[in-house]
Formats: C-alpha cells, structure tokens, sequence
C-alpha cells in the first residue's frame, strides 16, 4: 500500500468530477489528495488524484476510471520522474509583540511569503511538496493556526515527457 | 422548424425504436402529445419500473436496444431499480426521463430530482440535455454508446422546455459518433489468443466457464463449434444459459452455488479454465482461493476492468467473444480429445444427477420440467427471484441463446412479468412465461392491467409456496428454522387475474399440471397458473455462503 499519484485527463464537462469521485468513494478507494483545473487542451480538464492502496486496487481504479465515457486518458506517473507541489495558505496568529517576527524567520526558511498581515495574525503562503508543507505547519501550530487551506497535489513529468490524450 | 419532442421521436425511429414503455406526467406532455400522431408504439404500464423492465426484456430477448419514458420526479424515481438491474447484467436500455424547465433547474421545483446524480452509478452514461440544439446528437451518442463495447443502459433526462422549444433541425446524414474517451476493443489481441491457444493444446483437463458476455455478443455457435472440435466440456453461468443446448454432450449446466455438482466439481478439478464473457462473480466462485485452485485461467470480457477484478488470470484476452472464438476456430489445427477428463466427468454426472423426489407431490421442479418437456426448447423463459430462479435454471433445457431471461445481478425480484413483456415485443412469435414466486408476483403484479389492457400474451405460472421461499430456505438451513417474516398468507391470484379480464386456472394435483399448462399456452392472450407447490422444497444442491464450490450440501446421490 503506498500513495498513487494518477493523472486524468477529462472533458470539461458538467458533471465530469462527481462521476470520477462518486467512483472512488462507490468502490471503497480513497482519494487522499485532489486538484483539478483547465488544462493545455481546449475543452479538456486535468485531475490530479493522489490515492493509497495495493496494485490491485490501483489497477481497478484505473480500469474504471477508463470506463468513464468522459474519461480520456489516466496515467499512473508513481513511478515516473516528476515533480509534485502543493500550495498552502495558512493564518497564524502573529502578536506583533512576541511571535511575529518569529514567523516571518519560520517563513523564510521554508519560501514562504507572508502574503496578509492582520493586527494579530498573519496569512503564508506555501508552495512545495506535502512534507515541507506538513513540515511547516507543524512548527506554525504552537503559535496557532487559526485557518488552514490547501489545494492538493498537482504532478508534471520531468523533461519532455507528456500526459496527453492518445485513447 | 421542430419542436425537441419531435427531434426526440424522430431519433428514436432513426435509430430503429418501434415499440417504447413508458408513463406520463406533467414535464413530459409535449413528448406525449407528439407520440399521439406518431408511428411509434407506446405501451402504458402500470408503473415506471415496469417499464423499464420491460425495455430490458426487450433488449435480452432481441438483442436491440429497450427504450422506456418516465415523468420526472417520482417517475423517473421508480425507473430506478429498473435501470440498475439492467447495469448488473449490462443490458443495453435508454431510459427517457422528463425534467423540469432548465429555468427551475437546482430549485426543488414540484417533481424536480436529479436523476442524473441518483442514477449516475447504476448507468453506463447519462445525460441530461441543456439545449434542444444538442438532442439529435444526445441521442445518437446515447444510443451507440448503450448498444456498443459492455452494453449497458444509458439515461437521457429532459426538461420541459428542451422538448417544447421549436428550432429549425434536420438530423445530419452521417451522423457518426465519435468519442475519444470511449473506444471498445472487440478484436483480441493475436498474440494473447495464440498463448491461449497453447495452454488449450497442453492442458488435461479444460473447461469452458461461460457467461452472459457470450449471450451478449451472439457468440453460441461460435462457443458450441470450438467447444466440439475440441471436445471440451462447458459450463455456464445463470446469465450463460442458452449459450450451449442443455442436452449437448459437453454441457454441465450451470455451476456456482446452486449448480450441478458435476459442474461445480469439474471447475474444482481443471487444470484450465476458459472463461468467456464471465466475472467470477461470487455466486459463482464460492470462497474465491479454493476456486478453480488447479487451473491456470484464460479470460476472455469486452470490459478490460472485468480482467483481474476477482481472480489472478494467466492469459487475459479483451475483446468481444465472437471476435475471439471466431479467431480461435481459425487458428486451431489440431483436434484433440480429453478422453480421460470425459470420462471423469461422465461418471459425476452419472453419480449426482439433476433429480428430485417423485412421490406424487406437486413439487416446483415438476412444474417446470413439465414445462420444458411442452415447449421443447422453444418459447422465452423470464423468470423472477429466489426459489423459482433457481428452479427454472436447474430443470428447463435452454436450447437457443435469448431464451432464458432472468435478473442475474441485481437479483430484482419483481422483474420477471414486465420483463416478459418486453420480450413478446421482441419475440412476439414466440410463447413467453414469466416463471414466478408468489412473492415476486406480487411485487409488479399490477401489471396485470397492461397485460390485459394490451391483450400481450404473457403466461405467468406461479410456483405458489406461501413463502418468501428462498429466504426461508436460508432461514431453514442456518437460522434455525425461524421463519421470520417470510410466511405470505394465501392469495387468490386466479380471482385476481379475473378481475382484470385475464384467465387463470389454480392447481394442486401434480396430475393437472400438464393440462394447465397446455391450457396456457393455447390460449390467446395472457393467463395466470397458480400452483399450489410444496412449501418448504428447498433448492438443491447447494453451496453455503462463504464455502468452497466443491462443498455442496443436498441433491440427489446414487
Ligand atoms: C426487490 C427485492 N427484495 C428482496 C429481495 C430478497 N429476496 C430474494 S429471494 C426472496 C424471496 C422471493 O420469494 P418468491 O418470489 O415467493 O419466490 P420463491 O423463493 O418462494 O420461489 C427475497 C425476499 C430481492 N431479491 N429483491
Ligand atoms: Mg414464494
């Protein structure tokens, strides 16, 4: 069992994500991560999903997923070479008096940008891969995180490599 | 200038509809009023679920697309079961839902449910149509996409003023469906079907483990040619019956947990399996590690998802069945006998026949031995759940494939009598039974009132038990013979019949059994048989949930 990382290429059609996700939670698969956006082709959109389970599992996923009749192509890159980011956005509370300068040191350390400074918290954002997101909100959480918000994991290939339609 | 309803009728006929069923309601006025004029036949049932059983009995006994038409709202609700049993054993149907104005979309208007979103699982594709611009399209796709690769239904849902809307359309020439999401394989890979090949030529002891797939894709002669020139035993499933004639040498019937111990044994003692248009669905597999534990396994499905689903498979072949038995029959040179296997498999069959006691009591299998003795291979046989399933399964002899019409999958008790009137409309020079249980019967027993309204000459023949049968049988076997709310009291089903103008005869003596069901089948129009069978037979041999295949308690031993 370890995480998957799928790409699916889709028609941007009305309904088109709840037919993929109603699939997963319908067959018992878990999603653990989910982004989905526009995508280089015209009427076509990406899903990126992030899910654990056994290569049978994964396999089943795939084959129903394929079913789809808006479903154009699915590729596993798990055992690509690709590179994988997440975006976060976290509000800290920041006394201006003790933490805040704190948290600015904790952010630039990991890139982050302060992007919303509030009279007591202030608003990061992150880009990178899970663990330093997870990293860093593990250190952020003795001052407080009062919202936390992420987008799920989006994957590219490296190289010249592609994920295009060719089903 | 047309108006939505009309491209809506228009594309039914192009893609060869005559017959639909189908119930009215508010949002689909418009389309009811174009039907008035139209050449397309309705036929109005009793309620919604019937029709969409009726559209998947058409769609077995014919091989063609069913088509049935429901309100929205609690119309289309109750097409529900309908159309999900109809995914189960993948049954090409387009099921016609209204909807309300896209104005009101998302609103709770009056009678406004998202089908769609509720039927999203239980169907191969659905749409539901914004613009009357798109609706010739909707429903070429629909169909194609229902008929084509692992046929299943597919839902069109209409709001009122995408059929009311009036736009000037003439349906393109060629109008070709092209989806890049959606490409079927039908031919099998060559070098798979060699290896295949090979493993058939090396192996001892084969067997055939065929489905519905093969029924799907017209592939029995096919399947009985392949199957005599190799001199390899078959087996079918519940939805593979028909696919070889009962009394073919080589058939063993239907394995599984209520199949012949000869089947059951000889998958249990094969060194390969050669599946075909089958799952490894757990009522067949018995505990999946000891099935076929001695076999190396070849499998054949159109649904690549199918291939590895239950069961490790040595040689996977996706593709359509008729595709790759016709290129298997074009590549095997040698002929081969399994002499020894044969033999093996005669002495089961000699051991453990298909028998049940002959003491004079109206027993459920006489009923439908005596049937099958009348009918001789001919007529199409409908059944609904439980004990009488079961039954008809074990002692009608199939001899032709689209003759045994049963809910397989979804086990949708209440399918069989509208079922059977789908399929007179496809076989409507053949006799139908719907073979029932008082249970059933009792679930869609009101469409008495189509069958009669419309003169369709369905039999119904009750195998009468009083009880919900085969949950008593469990009840019977593992639960201690507490009968927990599956006692049925008696049901005058002759009186009710009459009241609807149909005829019916009741029967208790074994010794009138023929002559009701002669009596039947020379009548006209529809007819009710209620026998009053033995209560508490059970349905033997039988595999216990959760037991290996070759575990069987029951039936008849020498
Ligand atoms: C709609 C539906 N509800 C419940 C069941 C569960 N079930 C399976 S068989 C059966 C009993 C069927 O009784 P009857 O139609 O009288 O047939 P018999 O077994 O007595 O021949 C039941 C309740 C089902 N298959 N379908
Ligand atoms: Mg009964």
């Amino acid at each position: 069992m370890k995480p998957h990382t799928l790409s699916v290429l889709v028609e941007n059609k009305p309904g088109v994500l709840s037919r993929v996700t109603g699939l997963f939670s319908r067959r018992g698969f878990n999603i653990e991560s989910l982004a989905v956006g526009t995508c280089e082709e015209s009427g076509t959109s990406r899903i990126t999903i992030v899910c654990i389970g056994d290569d049978a599992q994964i396999e089943q996923v795939i084959k129903q997923l394929n079913k789809l009749i808006d479903v154009i192509k699915v590729s596993d890159i798990t055992e690509n070479d690709r590179v994988e980011r997440e975006l976060a956005l976290i509000k800290v509370n920041a006394d201006p008096g003790s933490s805040r300068a704190e948290i600015m040191q904790i952010a630039s350390i990991f890139r982050a940008h302060i992007i919303d400074v509030g009279t007591k918290t202030v608003v990061l954002s992150v880009a990178g891969d899970t663990e330093k997101i997870d990293a860093l909100e593990k250190l952020l959480r003795q001052y407080g995180v009062k919202e936390l918000v992420r987008t799920g994991r989006i994957a590219i290939l490296r190289g010249a490599k592609t994920v295009k339609s060719s089903k | 200038m047309k108006t939505g309803a009309k491209i809506l009728i228009e594309g039914l006929q192009r893609e060869g509809v005559e017959t639909i069923f189908g119930y009215p309601g508010g949002v689909v006025l418009p389309i009811y009023d174009e039907l008035y004029n139209s050449s397309l036949r309705h036929i109005l049932v009793r309620h919604e679920q019937a029709a969409a059983h009726a559209a998947d009995g058409f769609a077995r006994a014919s091989g063609r697309v069913g088509v049935c038409l429901a309100t929205s709202g609690p119309g289309a609700c109750n097409l529900v079961t309908g159309i999900a049993t109809a995914y189960m054993d993948s049954v090409p149907i387009v099921a016609l839902t209204g909807q309300v104005p896209t104005s009101l979309l998302g609103n709770d208007a009056f009678q406004e449910s998202d089908i769609t979103g509720i039927t999203l699982p239980v169907t191969k594709h659905n749409y539901l149509v914004k613009r009357t611009e798109d609706l010739g399209h909707v429903i070429r796709e629909a169909f194609y996409i229902s008929r084509t690769g692992r046929q299943g239904p597919v839902l069109i849902d209409l709001p009122k003023d995408v059929s009311t809307k009036e736009i000037s359309y003439e349906f393109p020439e060629n109008d070709e469906v092209n989806l890049r999401g959606y490409q079927p394989t039908y031919k099998g890979h060559s070098r798979q079907i060699d290896k295949a090949i090979e493993m058939i030529m090396e192996a001892e002891r084969p067997l055939f483990y065929i489905g519905g797939g093969v029924i799907a894709s017209n592939a029995s002669e096919e399947l009985v040619r392949l199957a005599e020139m190799l001199g390899i035993p078959v087996t079918t499933t519940l939805m593979g019956l028909g696919a070889i004639p009962c009394d073919h040498p080589l058939n063993l019937g239907m394995l599984g947990m209520h199949g012949t111990r000869f089947a059951n044994y000889a998958v249990t003692e094969s060194d390969l399996l050669i599946s075909i248009g089958v799952r490894f669905d757990d009522r067949v597999t018995g505990k999946l590690d000891t099935f076929a534990s001695q076999a190396r396994i070849i499998h054949v499905d159109i649904d690549p998802a199918e291939i590895g689903k239950n069961k490790r498979v040595d040689v996977p072949i996706v593709g359509d069945s008729k595709s790759v038995l016709q290129d298997m029959l074009a590549k095997i040179q040698k002929k081969k006998t399994y002499q020894q296997w044969q033999s093996r498999i005669h002495s089961w069959k000699e051991k453990y026949p298909m028998k049940y006691p002959q003491d004079g009591m109206l027993r459920p299998q006489f009923v439908i031995e005596q049937l099958s003795e009348l009918l001789d291979g001919e007529g199409v046989i409908v059944s609904e759940v439980g004990q009488n399933q079961m039954w008809t399964a074990q002692y009608f002899c199939f001899r032709h494939p689209r003759s045994w019409i049963t809910s397989g999958g979804l086990g949708t008790m209440g399918y069989g009598f509208p079922a059977a009137m789908g399929a007179h409309f496809a076989r409507p020079d053949q006799v139908v039974f719907d073979i029932a249980g008082d249970g059933s019967f009792q679930m869609n027993i009101q469409e008495l009132g189509t069958v009669s309204h419309y003169q369709i000459p369905v039999k119904v023949a009750i195998l009468n038990n009083r009880f919900l049968g085969m949950v008593r049988q469990w009840q019977e076997l593992f639960y201690d013979r507490r009968y927990s709310y599956t006692e049925l009291p008696p049901v005058d089903f002759v009186k009710i019949a009459n009241a609807y103008g149909i005829d019916g005869i009741r029967v208790e003596d074994c010794g009138d059994v023929r002559s009701a069901l002669k009596t039947a089948i020379e009548t006209d129009g529809p007819f009710v048989l209620d026998f009053r069978v033995e209560r508490e037979e059970n349905v033997f041999p039988m595999v216990p949930a959760g037991a290996a295949i070759n575990e069987m308690i029951g039936g008849y031993t020498e």
